[in-house]
């Protein structure tokens, strides 16, 4: 591995990630989209709790999970299903010929996306919690800041390992981001305490980095949030740790194989599947 | 004549429109995706339910939120789908221009196109509800179900929904980045204050009184009207609240409104998807792809 080829390998990082920033800046209508529609969801849902009576912390975690789709989807439509859309509009075949590593587009992809998704998360956050009088206790800023890297590192490798996937869907593509939408929702509990689903399934959506890094985050925003609490903070954020080296490996491996079936079979370039 | 050709064209429309739907995987897999998909979407509102009552669903509440989310599935997928013809067929497939120039009747075409999401979309709401009866105690019993007003209201309600869908259709020919953030904007306008999933009085007063102008809050409620008549009239009349806001109100009124509001989207809808495609025209817009 040489010197040069590392220098290519990060230019090509940083030249995927910046029409991802940049994107955001030429399309400001997108913001008002990306951060007003979560909020229809949160304010359904908080509406529901509310009439309930339910117990407030309920509708904080409506308002951080809504805020938190912002990154599911981000990594089902721009991570995992980006290599389909590539193909498309054909620079795919670009990216295969590049001197580059897959990986490092994809790396782009994610820094760039979580860049942006961020900024439109945490405005769907404020938005959501001065609506809904949502009060944050942020009880270990340093143990917040290493659980959302890990949430995030530990996502954005398991939206590369779908992208490998991705790579020789067509159609098919589009469905399967859509089936992947509310199911993971319902299974890692955006809108409500994983726990409640029992610990099995609870467990098996933990697979789901956003599952935990979800739970854990909720303990550490709301101080009533223990008795809801799946795991302690400290194993999952080891369990979320662990899941960054299996996705990034894991991702590694697929999108080489992948590449060379896509070759086989000459699907990498083919369109209107 | 022209009849018989606008009924072939919706026809083979219609018939185009399932294989896109459909013929991207075998028939298990493609069932198998529309059971999971509407049935984990109401499956959160079931826990959160869950959650709070601490597992109890023998509630007339409960049954009004879960048929409303199941119905909404036709507010979602239809205007969605209508616009997505629009869009699919000139950013992905590139084929609109062809098909605007055949000497079809294009509101035939567009309307043959949603009418397999209305089917699709039936046949998902059926099951979830079919899944809510038997598993989760539903308030559905066949036998108390007001058949005639349940036909009536569901026909007023989808016309209601596919003439807005036109209308946002017609947006599509202007918008290439943007369709999509607005059928989700109007969607999820209708979803907070349609009374969808919790009663319109749960909201704050000024956002009432735009609820009690949309047609679908009307829909929703005739709907629930019509399929749990007794749970209805408790959540009516709970307390002497009036729960559901919409109580004050007969049946009579309520297909009222639905039929004059259908009327009235129909001819601005007509009106908006006409201009905007002379201005599609004008500006060069039917074959426009921006790689989006």
């Amino acid at each position: 591995m040489s010197d040069g080829w590392v220098i290519r390998n990060l230019r090509a990082v940083k030249g995927r990630a910046y029409p991802r920033i940049i994107g955001a800046k030429r399309e400001p209508s997108w913001l008002f989209f990306e951060i007003v529609l979560p909020l229809f969801t949160v304010a359904a849902y908080a509406y529901v709790y509310q009439f309930m009576d339910a117990r407030a912390e309920l509708i904080g975690y409506v308002v951080l999970g809504g805020a938190m789709t912002a990154f599911w989807l981000n990594v089902l439509w721009a991570m995992a299903a980006q290599f389909y859309w590539e193909k498309e509009i054909g620079n795919l075949q670009l990216y295969m010929i590049a001197p580059i590593s897959r990986m490092s587009i994809l790396a782009g992809m994610a820094l760039g996306g979580m860049f942006s998704t961020t900024v439109n998360a945490a405005s769907t956050l404020v938005i959501g919690a001065l609506i809904f009088n949502v009060a944050f206790h942020i009880s270990s800023p340093f143990m917040l800041v290493a659980i959302f890297l890990a949430t995030m590192v530990a996502l954005y490798g398991m939206g590369m390992m779908f992208a490998s996937l991705y790579m020789l869907f067509g159609r098919e593509a589009h469905h399967l981001s859509n089936l992947m939408t509310d199911p993971v929702y319902l299974a890692s509990g955006f809108f409500f305490p994983v726990k409640y689903l029992g610990a099995w399934v609870a467990a098996g959506a933990s697979f789901i980095p956003i599952t935990l890094g979800l739970d854990a985050l909720r303990q550490m925003f709301f101080t009533g949030a223990a008795e809801d609490a799946f795991l302690s903070l400290e194993a999952e954020l080891l369990i979320l740790l662990g899941l960054c080296v299996v996705f990034l490996i894991l991702a590694h491996y697929s999108l080489r194989y992948m590449e060379y079936l896509g070759k086989a079979t000459g699907r990498l370039t083919l369109r209107w599947q | 004549m022209a009849v018989m050709n606008d009924l072939r064209t919706m026809k083979n429309a219609a018939w185009l429109g399932w294989q896109m739907e459909a013929n991207w995987a075998d028939p298990f897999l493609f069932a198998t995706y529309s059971v999971v998909k509407p049935i984990s979407a109401t499956l959160i509102l079931v826990f959160m339910f869950m959650v709070v009552t601490g597992g109890d669903t023998d509630n007339a509440y409960f049954s009004y939120m879960f048929i409303g989310n199941a119905l909404y599935m036709y507010v979602a997928e239809v205007l969605f789908g209508v616009t997505w013809v629009i869009h699919d067929d000139r950013e992905h497939y590139m084929t609109l221009k062809q098909v605007y120039i055949a000497p079809i009747n294009f509101y035939a075409y567009i309307l043959g196109r949603s009418a397999i999401k209305i089917i699709i979309t039936t046949a998902g709401v059926i099951i979830t509800l079919t899944f809510g009866v038997l598993v989760l105690g539903v308030d559905i019993f066949l036998g108390d179900v007001d058949w005639l007003l349940l036909a009536v209201s569901a026909a007023l309600g989808m016309g209601c929904i596919c003439v807005l869908g036109l209308a946002l259709g017609g947006i599509t020919f202007l918008t290439a980045r943007h369709s999509i953030g607005i059928n989700e904007g109007v969607a999820g306008i209708f979803y907070v204050m349609s009374g969808i999933i919790f009663p319109i009085t749960a909201l704050p007063t000024w956002a009432q009184s735009i609820s009690k102008v949309l047609p679908v809050t009307y829909w929703m409620d005739s709907m629930r009207r019509a399929l749990m008549p007794d749970a209805m009239a408790e959540l009516s009349s709970a307390a002497a609240l009036d729960i559901t806001g919409l109580g004050g109100f007969s049946n009579l009124y309520i297909m009222i409104y639905l039929a004059i509001s259908a009327a009235i989207f129909f001819v601005l809808s007509l009106a908006v998807f006409r201009f905007a495609d002379g201005v599609a025209r004008r500006k060069g817009k039917i074959d426009w792809t921006t790689s989006y």
